[in-house]
Order: C-alpha cells, then sequence, then structure tokens
C-alpha cells in the first residue's frame, strides 16, 4: 500500500461524490416526460401529419381541382389522382385521391406544389393499424361530398 | 496448453489456439447500426478487424439521378438522420451555386441557427451513445433531455424532428417567428448553465478517464491519410473546419473558435466535441442577435435546370467534412451525383486503430468516431 494507490482511492471517491450531487439534484427537479396517452405533448402548428384534402368553404367539397401537380412532385411516387369534370362547371373534380402512406416520407413538396392550396397536413399523429392496406391506399376523400355524385364518398 | 482434441469447441470458429472469430454485428447495439465488424481476435485482443459495409445501401446516388433536383432534397436528410439539416444546406447551396440563385440574407441566417442547433442535438446524442457504449446510463438521459429541446424548437419550424426537409433553393420553406428565437435563445442560456453538469458528471469521472485516455489514438500524421474530419480530426490537433477553411454562408461573418484537442484519444474526440457545443451556442446567439428582416425566400425557376457542367460544394456537418460532386448535362435530372461522406473517411482508420487493442476498447473507438451507418453505406 503506497501513496499513489490512496491518492486513487481518494479521487474516486471524490468523483462519486460529484456524480451523486448531479444525481439528487435532477432527483428533485420535475420530470421532463409526459404520460402517454393520459397526457399528450403539445403539437407544434407546423407538424406534418399525412396529408389531406382541404375542404371549399363555400360548397363543402373538396378545394383539389386533380390537376395533378402534387403526384408530379411526390418523389416517392405515393399519390394517385383521378379526376372528371362535372356537367356545366369548369374545373374537374377528383374521383379518386389515394394516398399510400407506407411511401410517404413528409416532405411536404405535394403540399407546396397544389395551385390551389388544397392540401394540408393533418393532425394525427398516433397511427396504427392491424392492415397495411389501410395506410397503402389512403383514400383522402373520404368524409367529402362530391358534385359529381353529390353522395359521400363511404368510409 | 491442450492439444485440440482436448481443446473446448467453442460455437465461434477456432482458427488457431485461443484465435477465433468474432463477428460485432450487424446487429449489435455497440455499433450503431447496421455494421457488421469481423473481428479476429486472439484471447481478449484484436489481431484484425474488418469492417463489412453494405448492410445499409440505399444506392442514394443512383436513386438521385432518376429524379429532379427538387425530389432529391427530402432524400438529403435520410443519408445521415442526425444532422439532416446540414445535407440539406449542402445540396440546396450546390444547387444555387450552379444556377447563380440569391438567397435573402434572413434566409442565410435562419439556415445557420437550425443548422447549429441540429449540431448540438447530434452531439448530444453521441455523446449519450458514447457514454453507453462505455456503460454509463445516466448521461445518456442527460443529453436526452436536453436533445428534446433543441427537437421541439426544430419541430415547431420544419414540422418534423428528425429527418428535416426545410431549406429550399433560394431560401428556406417558410418564415419563423419571434417564438422560435426566444425559444433558441432560452436554450442557449440554459445550456450555458447545463454544461458544466456533464463535466462534472461525466468528463471528471475517474473511470471515463480511465476508459478514454490514451485509447485510440490517432497521430496527426496518419490523419490526412485517411480522409478523416469532423471532430475525429481536430481531435488530433489539426485545425480545419469547413465552416473556416471554405466558408460558405454567413460563416465569415460569425465569431467562434474551432477547438482543437492535440492528444488525438477519445477523449480528445470527446472534448472537441463538448466544445463545440458551446462553440454553436455562441454562433445561435450571434445569428439571433443579427437576425435580419426581410424575405426568406427569392424567385426561383419553378423547374431547376442548372447549366450543362459540374460543380462540388463541400460543408461542415457534426461528423466532419461534406462533399456532394454534381454533374449536370441542362436537363432537370441530375447526370451524376458524388457524395463524399465524412462517416465513411473516418470508418476507414478503425481497423488500424484496433490493431492490438482490448474489445471493450475496441467499442469506446468505434463509438467515439461518430458514425451514423446510413451514412457510410448510403
Ligand atoms: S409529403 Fe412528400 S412523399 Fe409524402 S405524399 Fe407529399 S410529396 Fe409525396
Ligand atoms: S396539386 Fe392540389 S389541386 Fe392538383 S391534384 Fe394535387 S391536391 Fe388536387
Amino acid at each position: 500500500m503506497n501513496w499513489s494507490y490512496a491518492q486513487n482511492i481518494i479521487t474516486g471517491l471524490v468523483s462519486l461524490v460529484k456524480g451523486m450531487q448531479v444525481t439528487m439534484t435532477t432527483m428533485l427537479t420535475p420530470s421532463p416526460t409526459v404520460e402517454w396517452p393520459s397526457e399528450t405533448a403539445p403539437l407544434p402548428p407546423r407538424f406534418r401529419g399525412h396529408i389531406m384534402l382541404v375542404a371549399d368553404e363555400s360548397t363543402g367539397f373538396a378545394r383539389c381541382i386533380a390537376c395533378g401537380a402534387c403526384s408530379r412532385a411526390c418523389p416517392s411516387n405515393c399519390i394517385q389522382v383521378i379526376g372528371e369534370k362535372p356537367e356545366g362547371v369548369k374545373k374537374k373534380s377528383p374521383t379518386l385521391f389515394q394516398l399510400d402512406f407506407t411511401k410517404c416520407s413528409l416532405c411536404g413538396l405535394c403540399v407546396e406544389s397544389c395551385p390551389v392550396a388544397a392540401l394540408a397536413y393533418s393532425r394525427d399523429y398516433a397511427l396504427a393499424g392491424p392492415d397495411r392496406q389501410v395506410y397503402s391506399s389512403m383514400d383522402l376523400l373520404t368524409g367529402f361530398a362530391s358534385p359529381l355524385t353529390e353522395q359521400c364518398h363511404e368510409l | 496448453m491442450f492439444e485440440s482434441e482436448t481443446a473446448p469447441t467453442y460455437h465461434l470458429e477456432t482458427v488457431e489456439d485461443n484465435q477465433f472469430v468474432l463477428n460485432l454485428g450487424p446487429q449489435h447495439p455497440g455499433t450503431h447500426g447496421v455494421l457488421r465488424v469481423v473481428l479476429h481476435m486472439d484471447g481478449e485482443y484484436i489481431l484484425t478487424a474488418d469492417p463489412v459495409l453494405g448492410y445499409g445501401h440505399r444506392m442514394q446516388e443512383k436513386i438521385a439521378e432518376t429524379m429532379t433536383y427538387t425530389q432529391v432534397l427530402p432524400y438529403m436528410a435520410r443519408m445521415d438522420y442526425l444532422g439532416a439539416l446540414s445535407y440539406n444546406q449542402a445540396w440546396v447551396c450546390l444547387i444555387e451555386k450552379m444556377c447563380g440563385l440569391e438567397v435573402p440574407r434572413r434566409a442565410e441566417y435562419i439556415r445557420v441557427l437550425c443548422v447549429e442547433l441540429n449540431r448540438i442535438a447530434s452531439h448530444f446524442l453521441w455523446f449519450g451513445a458514447f457514454l453507453l457504449d462505455l456503460g454509463a446510463f445516466t448521461p445518456f438521459l442527460h443529453a436526452f433531455a436536453d436533445r428534446e429541446k433543441i427537437l421541439d424548437l426544430l419541430e415547431s419550424v420544419t414540422g418534423s424532428r428528425l429527418t428535416h426537409c426545410y431549406f429550399r433553393f433560394g431560401g428556406v420553406g417558410a418564415d419563423v417567428d419571434d417564438d422560435f428565437f426566444a425559444g433558441a435563445q432560452a436554450f442557449v442560456d440554459h445550456m450555458r448553465q447545463h454544461l458544466p453538469t456533464y463535466h462534472s458528471l461525466v468528463t471528471g469521472n475517474v473511470i471515463f478517464q480511465e476508459r478514454t485516455k490514451d485509447v485510440g489514438v490517432i497521430l496527426p500524421f496518419e490523419t490526412w491519410g485517411y480522409g478523416l474530419s469532423g471532430p475525429v480530426l481536430r481531435g488530433s490537433g489539426k485545425q480545419y473546419d469547413v465552416r473556416r477553411s471554405e466558408p460558405y454562408s454567413i460563416y465569415p461573418e460569425l465569431d467562434f473558435k474551432i477547438p482543437v484537442e492535440q492528444s488525438g484519444d477519445c477523449l480528445a474526440r470527446y472534448l472537441v466535441r463538448l466544445r463545440e457545443i458551446e462553440e454553436s451556442l455562441n454562433i445561435i446567439e450571434q445569428a439571433v442577435a443579427g437576425m435580419p428582416d426581410g424575405p426568406v425566400r427569392s424567385k426561383v425557376p419553378k423547374i431547376i435546370k442548372p447549366p450543362e457542367g459540374e460543380a462540388a460544394m463541400a460543408v461542415e456537418t457534426p461528423r466532419g467534412e461534406l462533399m456532394i460532386y454534381l454533374v449536370s448535362d441542362g436537363t432537370k435530372v441530375p447526370y451524376r451525383v458524388k457524395y463524399r461522406v465524412p462517416s465513411f473517411a473516418n470508418l476507414s482508420i478503425f481497423s488500424h486503430l484496433a490493431r492490438g487493442q482490448l474489445l471493450a476498447d475496441v467499442l469506446a473507438i468505434l463509438g467515439s468516431l461518430d458514425m451514423v451507418i446510413p451514412e457510410v453505406d448510403r
């Protein structure tokens, strides 16, 4: 047993005490985590969920004019749009608007490319399902009335 | 010594007496991703260590040849998911350089602010993961609690927490508000107070010092030959940082130092990164204070078609120098894209460092190189 051995023990103890100090202070500060799902952390306004169609306020129909710009802008080819012109109206309306969310990278290029601002991000984040189909072909027209059929797309 | 008949057979391939081959990875927490290292060992000592790459190969360069310039942008964040904004910056700066696009000053400031926040977040994650490799769990939680603050800040601006796609040709995607600046400043103040905790918890710790001091020493003359960059290079006494040596954006106007350590061991690389966090805090403070008003995006053509020719752009990511080399044939898709990624070059010195080391030290060395495997494999 020599002096340097004892010195090692002392340095070790000092560094242990310093570490424990940090532990003790942290123990007394409030925890930064929230207990999901009973509590949720607030979502920022720019949160990017999957994309969704925006309704036209006056008619309640989807604002989309089925121009296909979003589907061309998408790097992962996730959007499929088919549209038709209803009789007596100038603009097209979508008959199919399908998103393959399993491939989407949430880059936002589609939202930016839309000429009539018909796309937005949803605030839906707790996505889970028993079936891949639910997300690989999401029908974004669900819940929208269409001027073509005047009926709601079935869920 | 036993004769080989009586020697016990392990599940490991027995090569010679006491020598065997150990596969570290591809699914091993110590390799931080799908990296496989084939270790040829004698007892607990490493004879040779060969990294096997390609488990996460996604043909990023080939993909870029099939996409328009704008569509490549989201792919940037998938290479280095921890330094996504640096990659964003490299790509947009490259295209701006080629097409001669103007960038408003406010946009440049916002970019630098976001990139530096991202750099700190990346260093925090490295800090936590590195100490987990060394067997300490608590520092990881501290680092993640602080990293969370940055992620929240960046999420409020870019909309995503990790794979940001926020910069655009000629500016940034959307303007930021005063809440963000206030948040960034509050974060700087908080970190200035909290960084000493990191030092008292880890830096001065005897076990930590023992595990990292004189482990994996990279000598200064080896650094250029292996193409090292970033904190790995600066830990060996070379003062090289792309932000200073090939300045881009507004970095020449900002006042910050390039931290350098001389000893070249794991501890040096650790200290360089911690000091880089401090310098990034300084940059953030200056960017917030000097934030000009004005537009955040200039008018750019809808379809980007750089003129025929080639260009390269280098930026400093959290891991080192990223260079993107682009050949354009004048159409709307790139002709050839080449990424020179820092992790890949930094990994190249690993076999050399590992030789003759203990297995436990090899994990420390691997951790101290700070690699992102999708970036290595890309
Ligand atoms: S967010 Fe990006 S990947 Fe997703 S649908 Fe839109 S363009 Fe495609
Ligand atoms: S770009 Fe807009 S208007 Fe055109 S198809 Fe897509 S959502 Fe509809």
